[in-house]
């Protein structure tokens, strides 16, 4: 009844290989995005903007980085929270350097230095796979944390070793510092997340996409097909670098403001990214948004339920919080391996034969 | 499955609601995680005064305060979440009691006009109330502590430690680096030693320190340390048999349960202080009879007496005696953020107060004013007994070097100002 293809015909090989191809979906997706960008902005106060929206959609687009790399190209990063940590350095030193410029290149920018820095740690991918590869992105990660938690460059010499984020604007419109207003930070990293999200989808239906794909598969058969293993390896870490680094960009400068690169970027923040990543569903860009929703929203409505409404005591809340977050990932990992997005398509495909399954 | 949980979320949050007409007072606290030892103790002082309050004298000036617990276990996004859940509801003043969060926090406030107070921790800089107006760290703060620790070895040295080495054992964040400086300056003029230490989050690995340490052989070995970490530091330092008078912690690390795991060898360890310590105080005999056996008391109700509990104590009782002031400054019981922090600048700690709230030498005596946000930075030390399983002062609160002190903070907080673009106040 819902997913009817029936009477949606498609005259032209543009509207047949659509992201959305069925009309409902498509119609889903405007309404999300005018909802989205026409009406939240409207109704936003600073809770659901720091509390709730700013980290699922910074989350979301790290998450969609991963999955470039995890679930596209199977190469196994432990690194997320070192990279993320390169992108906050980055627009932190380029934010201090040149005061006048629009935050939007300083983001931009903060992506691109994540992604060389990103492609350096992504040479060993090409000798080595699997665990070992984990390994030496774990070895990214704790030698990341280690560089900017020792050379004063990188925090400007602040006695605390601390990043804060200085006011900054774009088109005269406040974007980082206590300042801005919570539309503001919104919409600008609704923009990114949105622009991220689409250049993804469309990579990965692409040419690029589909060799990283070839390379997850089976590298040596994608080798004898002709797929050239050292760019779609680097690709695919350049570009999972850079939505990688403009997440942790917009962690530090919109959503934060002051960071300590051991405590916000550590180790737990690269499992965190890669619980939303298997928990979402690998290889898809809608797992990705699906889990990075489920991890920020579960502690903040497990809180709401607990102590305001239960009126039970906060430590009982968070210790419970630890229990069902793990005995969900647990459960998900034995009834449905490909994460949300495999049940979200199972989904479909029952509302598609619904009310007539035979 | 976005829309479904946002909604949820927003159904809930809603039916949460604000409560009118109390003076509330949100406790960012931490019971669980690597630092819930000393955020169980502190968050539970911090909520019984407040049920004390209330039960005995109906309120401050007649109005309940209204204390709303929110879990941040130490961890800065989830302080951000607790900042900006509460602070709809009136929230008069944010108390921390971590310096990452506060790190955080001090630019916020500052833009929503909520005061904040950091006792004993956060941003030492904010001393100076020129350029932080909403941020308050009285009575002391890390850099009077660093030049306590220093004070007291020049005090068992006669004076001199010129050529001693001494080794800052420091949580590595904000916390830890923040006495850095002020002992750096300290070793120029003093001309002993310094050898950085850093132990990385949490801090139950620490080998590499102490073997360092071993090697070495410094004097003296002053800790910043937090949570799991003190206990380790105090455990590794009993195993390398390093002499325990010569290891001083700042106040953060020295509670009964950093020095207890390590047994007798650890008698003779020495922390900083600026509260008074164990339960011979009148306001206990209060806490008994009105908090603790009618079933009231925070937490288990286990922590009474406890060095972090009486922090929590004395820096809530420092909260309502702001706000008392706050209400005869403004002439009103229901009073707001902004006129809160008219009373935390105007408040005056006398012993005679003290006295009359059965805390009488719990502080030490101070007054806030519109550039001095800071107190008067007393600090004394005490030495841990294991047979007896107390804390004993071994010196009452002693000024501290406020020449060098005053220097950086002026140093510091002009820094801020520039970057921030503010301009001193109090002219």
């Amino acid at each position: 009844m819902f997913y009817r293809e029936a009477g949606d015909f498609k005259v032209s090989y543009a509207d047949d290989s659509q992201t959305f191809p069925i009309k409902f979906d498509r119609y889903r997706y405007y309404a999300v995005l005018a909802v989205a960008f026409g009406l939240i902005p409207f109704l936003i106060n600073d809770y659901w903007a720091n509390a709730i929206l700013l980290p699922f959609l910074i989350y979301s687009i790290a998450a969609i980085g991963l999955n470039i790399l995890v679930g596209y190209c199977g190469q196994v990063s432990l690194g997320t929270g070192g990279f993320m940590a390169v992108g906050a350095y980055a627009c932190y030193k380029l934010m201090t350097a040149f005061p006048e410029v629009s935050m939007f290149l300083h983001v931009i920018l903060a992506g691109g230095i994540t992604a060389f820095v990103c492609v350096l740690f992504g040479l060993p991918s090409l000798r080595i796979k699997g665990f070992y590869l984990a390994v030496a992105t774990l070895a990214a990660q704790f030698f990341l944390v280690w560089l900017f938690n020792r050379v004063p460059w990188f925090y400007n010499y602040s006695a605390s070793g601390q990043i804060n984020a200085p006011e900054r604007d774009t088109f005269g419109i406040i974007i980082t510092g206590p300042n801005a207003p919570a539309w503001a930070t919104y919409l600008f990293c609704l923009i990114f997340l949105t622009v991220c999200a689409l250049i993804a989808r469309n990579l990965t239906r692409g040419t690029v996409g589909r060799t990283w794909m070839a390379i997850r598969d089976m590298d040596i058969a994608a080798e004898i097909i002709g797929v050239n293993p050292l760019k779609a390896k680097l690709t695919a870490f350049a570009v999972s670098g850079f939505f990688i680094g403009i997440s942790g960009a917009l962690f530090f400068a919109v959503y934060l403001g002051a960071v300590e690169v051991g405590e916000a970027f550590g180790i737990q923040k690269s499992f965190l990214v890669l619980f939303m990543v298997i928990l979402g569903g690998l290889g898809s860009i809608f797992g990705s948004f699906a889990g990075a929703a489920f991890l920020v929203l579960l502690p903040v409505v497990l809180k709401v339920v607990g102590v305001d409404l239960l009126n039970w005591p906060t430590d009982i809340v968070a210790h419970f919080q630890l229990v069902i977050v793990g005995a969900l990932i647990i459960v998900f990992l034995i009834a449905e391996p490909h994460g949300m997005a495999q049940l979200w398509r199972v989904a479909k495909e029952k509302l598609r034969l619904w009310p007539f399954p035979h | 499955m976005k829309k479904t949980l946002t909604t949820l979320a927003l159904g809930a949050a809603m039916a949460a609601g604000p409560a009118m007409a109390d003076l509330v007072f949100p406790d960012l606290s931490y019971r669980t995680g690597p630092y819930a030892a000393g955020g169980i103790p502190f968050s539970d002082g911090y909520n019984d005064y407040f049920t004390l309050l209330n039960e005995r004298d109906g309120g401050i000036g007649g109005v309940k305060a209204k204390v709303i617990e929110c879990e941040t276990g130490y961890n800065t996004e989830k302080g951000v979440e607790c900042y900006e859940a509460t602070k709809g509801e009136g929230a008069l003043v944010y108390q921390p009691l971590s310096t990452g969060i506060t790190y955080q926090l001090i630019p916020k406030v500052t833009a929503d006009g909520i005061p904040l107070h950091t006792m004993g921790y956060g941003r030492t800089s904010a001393a100076n109330g020129e350029v932080f107006s909403h941020v308050f760290n009285y009575p002391a703060n890390y850099w009077n502590g660093a030049s306590g620790a220093v004070n007291h070895l020049l005090e068992i040295n006669g004076g001199d430690i010129n050529g001693k080495k001494i080794a800052l054992v420091f949580h590595n964040s904000a916390y830890g680096k923040e006495p850095i400086r002020t002992l750096e300056e300290l070793s120029k003029k003093h001309g002993f030693e310094l050898t950085l230490l850093p132990v990385d989050h949490p801090g139950q690995e620490q080998k590499s320190q102490w073997l360092q340490i071993r090697r070495e052989k410094p004097d003296y070995v002053v800790m910043w340390g937090w949570g799991v970490m003190n206990q380790v530091a105090i455990q590794e330092a009993a195993n390398i048999r390093f002499p325990m008078e010569n290891f001083i912690g700042v106040w953060w690390s020295g509670a009964e349960f950093d020095v207890e795991p390590a047994g007798d060898k650890a008698t003779g360890y020495k922390a900083l202080t600026f509260t008074g310590l164990g339960m011979d105080y009148p306001v206990y005999d209060d806490l008994k009879k009105f908090v603790v056996d009618s079933g009231k008391a925070s937490g288990a109700g286990d922590q009474l007496g406890s060095v972090q509990y009486n922090r929590g104590l004395y820096a809530a009782m420092l909260a309502a005696e702001a706000a008392k002031t706050a209400q005869e400054l403004h002439g009103t019981a229901d009073i707001t953020a902004a006129m809160m922090r008219d009373g935390m600048e105007a408040l005056e700690m006398t012993n005679a107060k003290m006295e009359a709230l059965g805390m009488a030498g719990f502080g030490p005596e101070f007054t806030v004013s519109c550039d001095n946000h800071g107190g008067p930075g007393l600090v004394g030390v005490v030495q841990w007994d294991a047979s007896s399983k107390t804390w004993n002062a071994i010196s009452d609160f002693m000024p501290t070097d406020g020449e060098v002190i005053g220097q950086l903070i002026e140093e510091d907080s002009a820094a801020y100002a520039a970057e921030n673009g503010i301009e001193p106040r109090c002219n």
